[in-house]
C-alpha cells in the first residue's frame, strides 16, 4: 500500500478518536446524577431549578478559591520549583549547554581566522577552503548559543528570581553594554561567514579579527558575572606590609560597594585564560569531530582527502591549546585556594578532590586518544614503517604517565583491604599519589605527545639540511635533557620539604615548555624543504582512527562539564560565597555519583544537538532536490508534496 | 624488596624473557601483557592494592593494548591473523572448540566469583584538614574564617616585647594542656598520643601549620573533636573544645607559640 495512503489514514483515525473522546466525555458530564425527572421538569419550570449537589459542591469550591485568591497579597517568591528534575539541576543543565555551544562559537573563528591568515600569507587556497568549511558550523551553532542563553535566563529569572534580581542589582551597568558586542558579534559573524569571497582577503581579516575581539569581550563580561559569585572581590595590598589583603566588593549585607572589585573580581582572570586556552582545545576537537563525521559519510576520495585533512587540522589545534591547559588550571586552582582556604581544601582535599581522579583518567585519554591518532596518522605516508617501532616505547611511557596521574593518594578501599594497608594508603602506590609523581607524569606526557608529533612530522620525509645529523643530535640532547630533569626533580622531590617541593614544579614546567621552543626552532628550518620519500595520502586513514576523533571530542566535553561542576559546586550552599546564601531546597552538594550523572546527559544532550549542528552544516553541501522524472514525462512528487 | 611479591615478579619475567627469546608473536605478547600486568596487580605485592585502583591500572592496561594492536595497519593485520586462522583452518577446529567453551565458562566463573565475594562494609576515607566553615562564634565573638588573623601575629614587628610575651603565655598553655597528646617537641607523639585514632597531629609536619591560616588552627583549638564537619567523621577527633576551658586570649596565644617553635608562619589571605 502506498506509504502516503497510510500517513493519510492514521491521521484520520487520530482525529475520528479525538472526537469520539470529546463526544464520550460530554456524554459522561451530562449523564451526571440529577434529582429525579418530574422534580426537575417541575423546578425548571417554575423557574426555581435547584443545582445538584456536585454542581453546588464544585460552585462553593470556585467561590471560596476565588475569595481567597482576592484576599492574597502579594507577594515575591524565592524560588520557584520544577517537578522531577528540581530548579538546580534544570539550571545546571543549561547553563552547560549554553556555554558548551558559546565555548565552540568563541573558538572557532579564532582558529578559522588563524587558518584564513595562514593561508593569506602562504597564498594557498586550501587554507582559505579550510577556513571556510569551519566557519560553515557557526551559524547554526550561533543560533543554538542564543536559544540556550534566553533559556538560561529564563530558567533563572523563574526559578531563582530574588538571587537573579540582586546579580541584576549588582551587574545591570554591564548588561547594554553586553547586548551591544552581542549585536556587534552577529553583525561581524555574519559578515564573515556570508561575506566569504564577497571582499578583499584584508577586509574579511579584518571582520574575521574584531569578530574574536568582541567574541573574547562578550566573554570576559559573562566570566565576570560567574566568577562574582565565587570570590566577590578583588585582591590588593591595602594596608602596604606585601601581604595581599581581601578587598570585597559588597557590603555584609550585600550591597555594592564597588563595581569595579566586583566586576575585577579575584578569580576573573584566571578563568578568562583558562577558558580562552580551553576553549580552542575544545573547539578544535569539536570541528574535528565534525571532520571525522563528514569523513566517514564521504562517497569520494576527493571529500575524503579533504575532511581527512580538516579532522587533522582541528585535532592539531587541539592538542597544541591542549598542551598548556594543565598549567592554566593549576594557576585557576591555586588562585581559588588563595582565595578561601575553605574553597582551596574542600576542592583538592574535600569531597571534590574525587573528580580530580576522574579528571585524571580523562585526560590520560585524551593524551592517549591524541597520540593514537598521529600514530594512525602515520600510515596516511609512503614510507612510514620506519618510526613504527618507536611506537611501543611511546605508548609504554604515556600508559605509565596515565598510570601515575590516576593513582590516587588515598584509594578507595574495603574494610580487609584498608586492615592489610594499616591504613587509606599503600605503602608503596601512596608514593606516585603525591604531588612530585603527578606533576613528573603530566610533564612527561607533554613530552612524549610531542615526540609523537615529530615522528608524525618526519614520517615520509627526509631532511637535505646540510649539518642534519648535528642538528638531529641536538634536538635528541635537548629532549633528553629535558626528561631528565623532569624525572630528576620527580624523584628529589621525596628528599626535600613539602614546601621546596612545591617549587620544584616550575623548573619542571620551564624545561618541558623550552624544551618543545628549541626544538620545534630546530625542526623548522631541518626540515623546510625535506625530500619526500613518498606521497602524503589524504583519505587514507582507517575508520577507527575517525572514531579517535570523536572520543577525543567526547572526553574534552565531558572534562569541561565535570571541571565545570567542581569550580560552581565549591560554593555549597551560598549563591554569592559568603554572601547571599542558597536556601532553596537543593542547597545541598549532590553525590558525586549523581552529579557525574547529570554532567553525562548534558553531554549526551549536547552531542545529540551537536549532530543536529553537523547535518545542518552538511546541507550546503548536498545536491538541490528535483523532481524525479516518470515514465509519462510528468514529473512525480515525492512526500505528497507540491514543487 | 620494595614491597614486591619477588617470586611472582621474577615468575612473569621468566616468562617475558622466554617469550623474547623465542620472538613470540604480537598477539602472544598483547596477551602476555595483559595476563602478565593481571597477575602483577593481584599479587605482584606484598601488601595487596586495594581493588579500586587494580581496576584504573587494568582498564589503562587494556586501553593502551588495544592501541598498540590497532596502531597501523600493519600491526592490526598482523595481531588478527592468528584468530582468522583459528576460525576459519580447519586443522583449528578442536581449538576453536574449546574457545567457544572456554570463553563462556570464563565470564561464568567471574560471576560466579563475584556472586560468592565475601561482603564487607564499605571502608571511609577522612579528610585529615576537614574543611572550615566560613565563620565561627567563640566566647560570644563572631570572625570571619577568610579573613581572621591571630591578633597578636601583628606585634611580632610592631612590639616585639609585646609579642614574647604573648607566645610565653602561649607556651605555659601549651605545656599545660596540649603536649601530653602532640608531645613535647609538637611531633604529634605524646605520650597519650598511642591511644588515639585520629592520632594527634604533627605541627612539625611543613604540610601542616604552613598551609593552614591562623583562623584555621584558632577553629580546630576552640572547637576540637566534636562538630567535626562529615569529611573529617567517622573516627571523630579525641581534641577537646578548648573554648570551655581557655580564654580567647590563651588561644590565640598558643596559636601564636606552635607557629613560633616550629619557625612557620601561618599561611596568609592570597597566599599559594
Amino acid at each position: 500500500m502506498n506509504r502516503n495512503r497510510i500517513l493519510f489514514g492514521i491521521g484520520v483515525l487520530a482525529f475520528v478518536s479525538v472526537i469520539v473522546t470529546v463526544r464520550l466525555g460530554g456524554f459522561l458530564v451530562d449523564n451526571e446524577y440529577r434529582q429525579p425527572d418530574r422534580q426537575v421538569a417541575a423546578q425548571e419550570e417554575q423557574g426555581e431549578a435547584e443545582l445538584t449537589p456536585r454542581q453546588q459542591g464544585i460552585a462553593d469550591e470556585q467561590a471560596a478559591d476565588e475569595a481567597e485568591a482576592q484576599a492574597r497579597p502579594y507577594e515575591e517568591a524565592e524560588y520557584r520549583t520544577v517537578p522531577f528534575v528540581g530548579s538546580r539541576v534544570t539550571v545546571w543543565v543549561l547553563a552547560q549547554l549554553h556555554l558548551l555551544f558559546a565555548a565552540f562559537v568563541l573558538a572557532v573563528p579564532l582558529f578559522a581566522f588563524i587558518i584564513e591568515f595562514v593561508g593569506y600569507v602562504k597564498k594557498e587556497e586550501r587554507y582559505n577552503k579550510l577556513a571556510y568549511e569551519f566557519t560553515k558550523l557557526l551559524s547554526v551553532s550561533f543560533s543554538m548559543t542564543a536559544t540556550f542563553g534566553a533559556f538560561l535566563t529564563f530558567g533563572l529569572i523563574i526559578l531563582y528570581p530574588k538571587f537573579t534580581n540582586y546579580l541584576m542589582h549588582i551587574f545591570s551597568p554591564t548588561f547594554l553594554p553586553y547586548v551591544l558586542l552581542f549585536f556587534l558579534e552577529a553583525l561581524f559573524l555574519y559578515s564573515y561567514y556570508y561575506g566569504w569571497g564577497k571582499f578583499g582577503p584584508k577586509m574579511h581579516l579584518f571582520l574575521g579579527f574584531m569578530l574574536n575581539i568582541v567574541g573574547t569581550a562578550i566573554m570576559f563580561i559573562a566570566n565576570a558575572w560567574l566568577t562574582f559569585m565565587m570570590s566577590p572581590g578583588r585582591r590588593d595590598d591595602v594596608d602596604g606590609d606585601g601581604v595581599p589583603d581581601f578587598v570585597s566588593a559588597v557590603s555584609e549585607s550585600g550591597a555594592l560597594l564597588s563595581l569595579r572589585d566586583a566586576f575585577f573580581n579575584f578569580t576573573w582572570m584566571p578563568i578568562n585564560i583558562h577558558r580562552i586556552i580551553a576553549n580552542v582545545a575544545f573547539g578544535g576537537s569539536i570541528a574535528a569531530a565534525y571532520a571525522a563525521f563528514r569523513y566517514l559519510q564521504a562517497k569520494t576520495d576527493e571529500e575524503k582527502a579533504h575532511f581527512d585533512w580538516m579532522g587533522y587540522v582541528g585535532n592539531f589545534v587541539a592538542i597544541i591549546a591542549f598542551l598548556p591547559l594543565p598549567f592554566a588550571g593549576y594557576y585557576l586552582a591555586a588562585e581559588i585556594y588563595a582565595f578561601s582556604q575553605t574553597l582551596g581544601i574542600q576542592m583538592m582535599g574535600g569531597t571534590f578532590s574525587w573528580l580530580f581522579v576522574i579528571q585524571a583518567a580523562l585526560i590520560g585519554n585524551l593524551f592517549l586518544g591524541a597520540n593514537y591518532y598521529l600514530w594512525l596518522g602515520m600510515g596516511r605516508m609512503e614510507g612510514g614503517v620506519h618510526f613504527q617501532k618507536f611506537i611501543k616505547w611511546l605508548l609504554i611511557a604515556i600508559a605509565l604517565c596515565f598510570a601515575v596521574w590516576a593513582t590516587p593518594r588515598y584509594a578507595i578501599s574495603s574494610v580487609s583491604e584498608i586492615a592489610a594497608m594499616g591504613g587509606s594508603s599503600h605503602p608503596q602506590l601512596s608514593y606516585l599519589g603525591q604531588m612530585s609523581a603527578k606533576n613528573t607524569a603530566v610533564n612527561i606526557l607533554i613530552l612524549s605527545t610531542y615526540m609523537s608529533f615529530l615522528l608524525y612530522r618526519r614520517t615520509g620525509r627526509q631532511s637535505v639540511h646540510p649539518h642534519r645529523d648535528l642538528l638531529t643530535r641536538a634536538q635528541a640532547i635537548v629532549f633528553s635533557s629535558a626528561a631528565a630533569l623532569v624525572i630528576f626533580y620527580g624523584v628529589y622531590g621525596y628528599y626535600v620539604d613539602a614546601a621546596i617541593r612545591i617549587r620544584f614544579a616550575i623548573p619542571q614546567v620551564y624545561s618541558v615548555l623550552a624544551a618543545l621552543v628549541v626544538i620545534t626552532v630546530i625542526d623548522l628550518p631541518l626540515y623546510r624543504n625535506a625530500a619526500q620519500s613518498g606521497e602524503t595520502k589524504w583519505g587514507r586513514m582507517p575508520a577507527v582512527s575517525q572514531y579517535a576523533l570523536i572520543f577525543i571530542a567526547l572526553s574534552f566535553t565531558w572534562l569541561m562539564g565535570l571541571m565545570g561542576y567542581v569550580r560552581s559546586g565549591l560554593r555549597q550552599e551560598w549563591h554569592v560565597y559568603g554572601v547571599i546564601l542558597d536556601t532553596s531546597p537543593d542547597a545541598y552538594t549532590p553525590t558525586l555519583g549523581f552529579a557525574t550523572q547529570v554532567v553525562s546527559v548534558t553531554v549526551l544532550i549536547f552531542f545529540g544537538l551537536l549532530g543536529v549542528v553537523f547535518w545542518l552544516s552538511s546541507l550546503g553541501g548536498k545536491k538541490d532536490w528535483e523532481p524525479k522524472p516518470v515514465a509519462d514525462g510528468r514529473d512525480q512528487l515525492e512526500g505528497g508534496q507540491a514543487a | 624488596m620494595w614491597g614486591l611479591n619477588l617470586p611472582i615478579v621474577l615468575a612473569l619475567a621468566a616468562i617475558g624473557g622466554v617469550l623474547a627469546w623465542r620472538r613470540a608473536h604480537t598477539l602472544v605478547w598483547l596477551l602476555y601483557t595483559g595476563g602478565a600486568l593481571w597477575a602483577f596487580f593481584r599479587f605482584g605485592f606484598t601488601v595487596p592494592i586495594p581493588q579500586s585502583v587494580a581496576t584504573i591500572y587494568l582498564g589503562i592496561t587494556g586501553l593502551a593494548l588495544v592501541s598498540y594492536a590497532s596502531s597501523s595497519r600493519e600491526r592490526l593485520a598482523e595481531t588478527v591473523q592468528p584468530i582468522q586462522r583459528l576460525i576459519l583452518e580447519p586443522r583449528y577446529r578442536l581449538a576453536l572448540a574449546g574457545l567457544l567453551v572456554a570463553l563462556p565458562g570464563l565470564a561464568a566463573y567471574n560471576a560466579y566469583a563475584d556472586l560468592t565475594m565475601p561482603l564487607e562494609a564499605p571502608g571511609f576515607g577522612r579528610e585529615i584538614h576537614p574543611p572550615p566553615p566560613t565563620e565561627l562564634t567563640v566566647h560570644d565573638e563572631t570572625i570571619d574564617m577568610a579573613t581572621a588573623e591571630n591578633p597578636y601575629l601583628h606585634y611580632k614587628h610592631d612590639d616585639p616585647e609585646l609579642y614574647g610575651k604573648h607566645v610565653e603565655n602561649g607556651r605555659r598553655v601549651y605545656y599545660e594542656n596540649c603536649f601530653w597528646c602532640h608531645g613535647d617537641g609538637m611531633g604529634g607523639d605524646g605520650m597519650f598520643a598511642h591511644g588515639l585514632n585520629p592520632v594527634p597531629s604533627n605541627f612539625n609536619d611543613v604540610g601542616t601549620l604552613p598551609a593552614l591560616q591562623s583562623s584555621f588552627v584558632h577553629w580546630r583549638i576552640a572547637k576540637g573533636g566534636p562538630g567535626m564537619p562529615a569529611g573529617g567523621t567517622p573516627w571523630d577527633s579525641a581534641m577537646p573544645a578548648w573554648e570551655k576551658f581557655l580564654t580567647t586570649e590563651e588561644m590565640w596565644d598558643v596559636n601564636l607559640f606552635i607557629y613560633d617553635f616550629n619557625g612557620y608562619e601561618p599561611r596568609a589571605l592570597g597566599q599559594h
